[in-house]
């Protein structure tokens, strides 16, 4: 596989992922709960594209032909919220307000209330159809704007999430990348065995999409494939990921989607963080795939 | 940050509810069992959920009866056809997900495939109002009656705890037809000298008698009308509390019945007043030519932000207080007579 990271910007994104996910568990800690299985799941995706693929400038996040990043999967917004703040998009102080009654920023992230998003979602197989709406307005104002869209492989049961598939191939949206965050999780258990979704990659190529499938931990691969997807659009990337990714005990757990922590449960998790950071830095010192 | 945060803040209490104790506690569980008794009492009983058999509490029909409990997926249109398509063959569904999946996502297969279609589903919204005030804007559902009232021959229920809900339960399936069941969180503690109590479609019922003003509620305003009523009666102001289980078929009787007698009437509840009882009530009024001091607390034509549901329902004005202030209001003016009654003269 081409490898487009030096090993330094390799080590740093890393860093980035590990601060990140430190926020989410902390947060949901202080809030007293919170989505963490999902926030910890799309965690690698979103700093990857936050760090290096799409272009904002935190001080200007209302310059009209800045790209543009839908989080369809809204229930991600811990896990949003805690890049946001890492990005410098969200300050610190108002991430802690997160769960709060009357705060902006909870569960799920409001356009209206939280500079940096951009759009409100919390209500599953809406985000595509508002990237292909965008991707199309792009294209309109001639804005050299590239439109990026997460989705939950939850989401892939809905039917609006394939009827805005069908009309981005239709339109030829060159500038619009989707992720899929594929943990075979939903709320009620595992994709495979309640409705199976396989062959997924196969669903999305025959909308016309351009399709690869990568480790939705393994920067090196998560980079690789935006860089590839660029002006290759409509492209998704179906990112193979673990559902509480970095957290031991919560790792493929469905009663991890959406949980609370203790004292004792976040050091527990901090230790795993850290000792799952350690890891990944010793498999790309030896050359490893992370 | 675009908007200041929305706090009333003597109230504010925090992020101390999860999705998951609504499943945990007293009226779910109530609900839950009542679930099972059906499904052992009538095996055209199926269950169909879009992912949210665990937060609906379906989990233990599922446990007994595997092959009855479906599951499509998140797909809520879906969701509304595969229950009509079941009843279609002769099975009686109920069909469970958020009151705002369930209603607003999937309103028009609503309408189509089981209003009009006639068929013999039990659709049950949970989470109704800001039941999930902490899932924010997207997860409010104000306007799902709104929506549903218009629809001919739909039953409505709201039942106000986990007994009601129960009897509500075997009252929906007992009707041959499609019937809403809004339903909220779930976590009231089920008010026991309802155990055992049968449920009528239709009639509205008096939970609190008094002659100077009457207060109509549903759902989880029922309680907080009471405990304002009481409060009101102290003060010296005669208070009827009128719950209203049943929005469709509307008991306009009862309505006009409360008009004649208190001539001031106040409207509680869990969802706009735009289309909710607030509209009900005062088409009926209006129609039938009374003269009445009106007032109507609920969701006004504003999103109420994020946030625990007792807090919500301080800073949407729908709770104990809000309707005690009201109650108070209303009665320091004087309120029309029959004199003032269009049709009367
Ligand atoms: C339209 C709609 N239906 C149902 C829900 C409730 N809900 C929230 S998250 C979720 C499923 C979570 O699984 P998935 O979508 O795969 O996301 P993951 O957390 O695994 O990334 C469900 C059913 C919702 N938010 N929106």
């Amino acid at each position: 596989m081409e490898r487009s990271l030096t090993t330094d910007e390799h080590r740093r994104l890393l860093g980035v992922s590990l601060r990140v996910r430190e926020r989410v568990v902390r947060t949901v800690f202080r809030a007293g709960s919170g989505h963490v299985g999902a926030a910890l799941s799309q965690c690698d995706v979103l700093v990857s594209l936050y760090e290096r693929h799409l272009r904002v400038d935190p001080a200007r996040m209302d310059e009209p032909t800045r790209d543009r990043f839908v989080l369809s999967k809204g229930h991600g917004g811990l896990g949003l919220a805690a890049v946001l703040a890492e990005r410098g998009i969200l300050a610190d102080h108002e991430l802690d307000t997160f769960g709060e009654s009357g705060s902006p920023i909870g569960m799920h992230m409001d356009h209206r209330k939280v500079r940096g998003v951009e759009t409100a979602t919390g209500s599953l197989g809406h985000g595509l159809g508002i990237a292909v709406g965008m991707a199309l307005g792009a294209r309109i104002q001639r804005w050299p704007t590239r439109v990026f869209c997460l989705l939950s492989d939850g989401e892939c049961y809905e039917g609006s999430t394939w009827e805005a598939a069908l009309s981005a191939s239709a339109s030829g949206l060159t500038g619009l990348c989707a992720i899929v965050d594929r943990n075979r999780l939903t709320m009620d258990g595992f994709t495979e065995k309640e409705v199976p979704l396989e062959p997924l990659a196969d669903k999305w190529r025959s909308f016309g999409w351009r399709v690869e499938v990568c480790d939705g931990h393994d920067h090196a691969a998560i980079d690789a494939c935006f860089s590839r997807a660029k002006d290759q659009g409509p492209a998704v990337i179906l990112a193979e990921t673990v559902k509480g990714k970095g957290v031991s005990f919560m790792e493929q757990r469905p009663e991890w989607h959406y949980g609370s922590i203790d004292s004792a449960k976040l050091d527990e998790a901090l230790r795993s963080i850290a000792e799952q950071h350690r890891a990944a830095l010793a498999a790309i010192a030896s050359g490893g795939a992370r | 940050m675009s908007e200041s945060s929305d706090k009333s803040q003597s109230k504010v209490r925090g992020f101390t509810w999860t999705v998951g104790d609504h499943a945990l506690l007293s009226s779910s569980d109530v609900w839950g069992e009542a679930l099972v008794e059906a499904g052992r009492a009538d095996p055209r009983i199926v269950t169909v959920t879009a992912d949210l058999a665990e937060t609906t509490r379906l989990q233990e029909f599922k446990r007994a009866f595997p092959e009855r409990a479906i599951n499509v997926g998140i797909a809520e249109q879906n969701l509304v056809a595969v229950a009509a398509g079941l009843a279609a063959m002769g099975l009686v569904p109920v069909v469970c997900t958020y009151a705002t999946f369930a209603v607003l996502r999937a309103a028009e297969f609503v309408r189509t495939d089981l209003g009009y279609g006639r068929r013999n589903v039990k659709l049950i919204g949970t989470l109704a109002g800001v039941a999930y005030g902490q899932g924010g804007p997207t997860h409010h559902a104000a306007e799902d009656l709104a929506l549903l009232r218009a629809v001919p021959e739909l039953v409505i229920l709201a039942p106000s705890d986990g007994f009601e809900m129960a009897a509500a339960l075997r009252a929906a399936i007992a009707h041959e037809g499609p019937v809403y069941l809004r339903w909220g969180r779930g976590t009231e503690t089920p008010d026991a000298s309802k155990r055992d109590a049968p449920f009528v479609i239709g009639p509205m019922q008096e939970r609190v008698g008094g002659s100077d003003v009457t207060v109509l509620a549903y759902g989880p305003t029922v309680q907080e009308a009471e405990r304002a009523a009481r409060r009101a009666q102290r003060a010296g102001v005669s208070t009827r509390v009128l719950a209203a289980p049943t929005l469709a078929p509307l008991d306009r009787d009862s309505i006009v019945c409360a008009a004649k007698e208190t001539r001031r009437l106040i409207t509680v509840e869990d969802h706009s007043i735009v289309g909710g009882l607030a509209s009900a009530v005062a088409e009926t009024v209006a129609r039938a030519g009374l003269a009445v001091r009106l007032a109507s607390l609920g969701h006004r034509e504003r999103y109420l932000p994020m946030g625990v549901p007792e807090d919500l329902m301080a800073i949407g004005g729908f709770d104990e207080d809000a309707i005690y202030e009201e109650i108070l209001r209303v009665c320091r003016v004087a309120a029309p007579t029959a004199d003032d009654d269009w049709e009367d003269r």
